[in-house]
């Protein structure tokens, strides 16, 4: 247990960053999980092909709150063009945990909302 | 802790019944498992297994069609199993049990055969709030066909029907009452006698999902008085892959066919079929056999161990858990009192989210359900998206639940931080 609910975690789900929205976002992108119920919305301030500022919105799990919060933390300052190339691999290693299958999809419903509006999709194609 | 010891007899009883389900003896991630999650699908005994194992080693053949040797073993082991079904909700005669995969389908079977024939504009189609999608998008994907409207029963804030209304919502335009006979999420059980006699009043059918029943008290279809029952086999001991629709014998004759094909037929010619006597009539193709023979050896079970015995057990364990579950910090039983519900409890723990709950839970080795159980309708009825479940089965013991509570203690500890 103490392996998925590290303490990092958890105080990100308890008092996550960047929470909220952004006055003007380039970007909006809002994405949910049918399968739980967990939903993200993604909002970016973009200048020069760098994200100048960040902000999300959502409620669900600890895996996708936390996951969402600790993206903001990490995408603040970054091209473009290197979150567009970012995987799975990214987000576990930051999260720094080990997940199932199952709650494999919590843990990357904020990645699939940072890639599509940073793709400028309108939705996911299925 | 547990508030009275436990005669000797009934502790004598319970490791006999846990004897017969292999899989109790598993660990999960190191402990031994504690399954909670029965709603969703019950364990199997060896009387079921070995029933699956010993058709598939010794008369596997197609049934109904041959006359050698093993496709008569097979008829008769598949037809004696719906003899036994049929006799476990006593209904009258087993060509009113119709194999289906499972409830849902039984459900389907209703509203694609009954539903198309009877059903069209200016019709009603009542349902509850309580309802498991499977009583609810059926109605739905038939009514934009058919035009009929679908109305439904509120729910009051204790999770029972609000039945103020009743008079209204049963009316002469209605055509069906369809309602779930134990909730999968509340446990809250309906009150059939009253809403069956709203319906009969006004010339309405009534179709009772029970699959949160038949696996766990006695029930009786004729007793019920409703004209169709529903239930599936892999909620009561039994295998995947088959369920059951009973009916009342004059309904099933007038309803046309569900699926086309094999078995469902008695005379096919270029120009036209004939169909087949009552059940085969709404058994098109080769059926689940080994699936048929299995719950044939899950109701023997079942009978065997005692329904009346699992009921009270589930009792026991269902007002002890609501007793220790009230307990905990922050924890929020949904629906009513432990003497109103069947054996299960689903609830919210604040600040933690469900699917948290069961990651964290599944750690020590429990199994609950996290997330909407199916019954979206329900929990935005209360607020909420998701909720967690603890449902129990025959094989459930009190120290189960006091380990069940001990780790809720601790996930609220984990996430207090
Ligand atoms: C009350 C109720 N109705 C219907 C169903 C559907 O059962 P099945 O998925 O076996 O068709 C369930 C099971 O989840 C249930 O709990």
């Amino acid at each position: 247990m103490d392996q998925l609910y590290r303490e990092a975690i958890i105080d990100h789900y308890k008092h996550p960053r960047h929470k909220g929205h952004l006055p003007d976002p380039d970007i909006h992108y809002h994405d949910t999980n049918p399968f739980c119920g967990d939903e993200v919305t993604i909002e970016l301030k973009v200048e020069d092909g760098v994200v100048v500022d960040a902000a999300f919105d959502g409620r669900g799990c600890a895996i996708s709150q936390a996951s969402a919060s600790m993206m903001m933390e990490e995408i603040i300052g970054m091209p473009v063009e290197e979150l567009r190339q970012w995987t799975k691999e990214d987000i576990l290693d930051m999260l720094g945990i080990e997940i199932g299958p199952v709650r494999l999809k919590c843990a990357l419903l904020p990645l699939k909302a940072l890639k599509a509006g940073l793709w400028g999709l309108e939705e996911w194609p299925e | 802790m547990t508030t009275q010891a436990p005669s000797p007899d009934f502790v004598q009883k319970l490791a006999e019944i846990r004897a017969q389900f292999p899989v109790l003896e598993r660990e999960v991630h190191g402990k031994p498992l504690i399954y909670l999650d029965n709603a969703a699908t019950t364990q199997k005994p060896l009387p079921v297994i070995q029933a699956l194992d010993e058709y598939y080693r010794r008369y596997n053949a197609n049934v109904h069609r041959g006359v050698h040797t093993l496709s008569e073993e097979a008829t008769a082991a598949y037809e004696n199993a719906r003899l036994r079904i049929a006799r476990f909700v006593n209904a009258p005669s087993p060509k009113q049990v119709i194999f289906t995969r499972n409830a849902t389908e039984s459900i389907n079977l209703v509203a694609h055969t009954w539903g198309r024939a009877n059903l069209g504009p200016g019709d009603e189609v009542l349902i509850t709030e309580m309802e498991h999608h499977s009583n609810i998008v059926p109605w739905q994907i038939l009514q934009e066909q058919l035009g009929f409207t679908l109305r439904h029963i509120p729910l009051t804030s204790q999770g029972t029907l609000d039945l103020s209304q009743l008079d209204g919502l049963v009316n002469q335009r209605t055509k069906l009452v369809s309602f779930v006979h134990v909730s999968n999420v509340l446990g809250t059980v309906n009150p059939v006698a009253r809403l069956v006699e709203a319906a009969r009043s006004v010339g309405a059918k009534v179709l009772i999902d029970a699959a949160q029943s038949v696996p766990h008290m006695p029930v009786d279809v004729q007793a019920l008085g409703a004209d169709f029952v529903v239930f599936s086999g892999h909620k009561m001991a039994g295998p995947t892959g088959i369920g059951v629709l009973y009916g009342r014998r004059e309904l099933l004759e007038e309803m046309p066919p569900f699926l086309g094909g094999g078995d469902m037929i008695r005379e096919v010619k270029l120009s036209g079929s004939r169909w087949n006597a009552l059940p085969y009539k709404f058994e098109a193709g080769t059926p689940s056999i080994a699936q048929g023979i299995g719950l044939g050896a899950a109701v023997d079970y079942l009978n065997q161990v005692g329904v009346d015995w699992i009921w009270e057990h589930e009792r026991t364990l269902v007002r002890y858990a609501y007793e220790q579950m009230s307990q905990v910090e922050g924890l929020r039983i949904l629906g009513p009192g432990p003497e109103e519900r069947g054996g299960l409890i689903a609830f919210t723990l604040e600040g933690v989210h469900p699917h948290d709950l069961a990651a964290i839970l599944d750690m020590d080795g429990i199994a609950i359900r996290a997330g909407h159980h199916c019954a979206q309708p329900l929990h935005d009825r209360y607020g909420m998206v998701a909720s967690a479940r603890a449902s129990f089965y025959l094989y459930n013991t009190l120290e189960e639940v006091d380990k069940l509570v001990a780790g809720l203690e601790k996930a609220v500890d984990v996430f207090a931080l």
